[in-house]
């Protein structure tokens, strides 16, 4: 697990570190929490990298020398303690047939390669409840669409890039949408209110079948 | 009863705020908070409240409220509304008292957007998740305020008020905005673009970020898909359609275009009081 951190500006209250991988972002992650750098105030993970938020201006120098020395911890391959969530969707997205057309597959493979093998939550963001799911079947890799959608439905089911996710509540999205789940993703009365959770597996089911 | 503000009329867009909620992103929970978090610290200030004390964010003016259960002392700051005690003018940017039964109003300011009404023991509703931020990109928070709310009004803090008034801020009407390069600049073909150019803020503007409207931001690869990165107040991210967004108090945690400048801290506070169809410009500075 060793090899270059890049730090890069990101204004003058932050810093972007890029690792290449979203194993390396666990890892490097785990390892800031552990030992936190002086004026680190908030540590947003993504794919490849970690955006670093200081508490204020005058510690972004001293930080970024913190970062520079951080080095990911090992063994923070995405755990399979959380148990399994099964995800019912109806596969009625306005995109679907564009997914289809994108991918060479018909519309009823779109669906079972979707449905096929499980997934996994990577890391959150983007939205309360949102997770980027990692690990499903590469045949569905498609990009994001070419201008995003300026409100998408709650319950919404997309793919984007590697990933597949579920839009918790009506948003702003770019993500090519083949279905719709009626499993609330995000519920401020549950404890934790993220249905989906770093590490969980998630497996969608077409609706009705089980 | 307690003291409180009965909502008789909301204007365009009214929303509790206060300093957001930090170190929620992990969970996909952005910080949100105040658009014009200076123009509500200045207003607590005045009033000697804690800087995060939640107050009114009042888009374009309207608001009109009672002051029930005892008198209180308030402060507009902000987009300068004109405001009213029972009908008589008292202006923003001073701090007033107002009697049990006292209607407030706030009329539609000629510059700015969104003003800020700050009471003295700040507006006490529930919190959720640690602050009592509406954020209306993931709609956690307090509600938008309706017409019929009954707002808490907190207890006074020990301190006391050491002014009572505040200078107002100058609106130019061309907003000339410091920003850094962003760390995927080599995205789009020409970056200087973004200092070259005059911006239009456009009417589809809101919280989460702001629009700008001009020549596009061309990519170099429209097709290259950029992996999802995190994202700060005042990133300026350029989807492949390549007309420009900055954001603002309400962004997404993480985004998946390339950001190619970030506004400073400072500047982003007067992005917030840009209206829509006001002109917009950008300066490269060092971090």
């Amino acid at each position: 697990m060793t090899g270059q951190v890049s730090v890069l500006a990101y204004g003058d209250r932050a810093l972007l570190v890029e690792l290449g991988s979203t194993e390396r972002v666990v890892g490097y992650v785990d390892a800031l929490r552990a030992d936190p750098p002086p004026g680190l105030a908030d540590v947003v993970p993504a794919a490849e990298t970690v955006l670093v938020l200081a508490a204020e201006r005058a510690v972004v120098e001293s930080l970024r020398t913190a970062l520079l020395g951080v080095e990911p911890l090992p063994g923070a391959e995405v755990s399979d303690s959380l148990g399994a969530v099964e995800i019912p969707v109806r596969y009625d997205g306005p995109d679907l047939a564009d997914v289809a057309r994108l991918t060479g597959l018909d519309e009823q493979e779109v669906v079972a390669a979707h449905t096929g093998r499980p997934w996994r939550v990577a890391f959150g963001g983007f939205a309360p409840g949102f997770g980027y799911l990692v690990g499903g079947d590469p045949r569905l890799h498609v990009p994001r669409r070419e201008s995003a959608r300026t409100a998408v439905p709650a319950g919404a089911v997309g793919l984007a890039g590697d990933y597949s996710g579920v839009y918790p509540r009506e948003s702003p999205g770019g993500w090519q949408l083949i279905g719709t789940t009626q499993v609330p993703m995000w519920d401020l009365d549950r404890d934790p209110p993220a249905l989906l959770r770093p590490g969980a597996e998630v497996r969608f089911v077409v609706e009705g079948t089980r | 009863m307690s003291r409180a503000l009965r909502v008789r009329e909301t204007g365009p867009l009214c929303l509790v705020e206060d300093l957001g909620r930090p170190g929620a992103s992990g969970i996909g929970v952005g910080r949100s908070g105040a658009a014009d978090r200076r123009a509500l610290r200045q207003a607590n200030r005045a009033l000697a409240n804690r800087d995060d004390a939640a107050a009114l964010e009042v888009t374009l003016g309207g608001l009109e409220v009672e002051v029930v259960g005892g008198p209180l002392w308030f402060c507009v700051t902000g987009a300068p509304a004109a405001v009213t005690v029972d009908g008589r003018e008292t202006g923003p940017y001073t701090v007033t008292a107002a009697p049990t039964g006292a209607v407030l109003r706030l009329g539609t300011p000629a510059t700015g957007l969104r003003s800020y009404l700050a009471v003295r023991g700040g507006i006490d509703v529930p919190p959720v998740l640690g602050s009592r931020s509406h954020d209306v990109m993931s709609g956690i928070g307090p509600p938008p305020v309706a017409v019929g709310d009954l707002l808490p009004v907190g207890a006074a803090p020990a301190a006391y008020p050491e002014v009572d008034a505040l200078p107002p801020p100058v609106l130019h009407e061309e907003l000339v905005l410091a920003a850094v390069r962003g760390p995927r600049d080599s995205w789009v073909r020409e970056v200087d673009v973004l200092v070259r150019s005059c911006w239009t803020v456009s009417d589809r503007s809101n919280r989460v970020g702001m629009r700008l409207g001009g020549p596009a931001l061309e990519h170099v690869e429209p097709a290259r898909q950029l992996p999802s990165e995190g994202a700060c107040r005042g990133a300026v991210q350029v989807p492949p359609s390549g007309e420009p967004v900055l954001f603002l108090a309400d962004h997404p945690v993480t985004g998946g275009y390339p950001v190619v400048a970030v506004v400073v801290d400072a500047d982003v506070d007067r992005a917030a009081q840009a209206r829509p169809g006001q002109s917009v410009r950008f300066r490269w500075v060092r971090p």
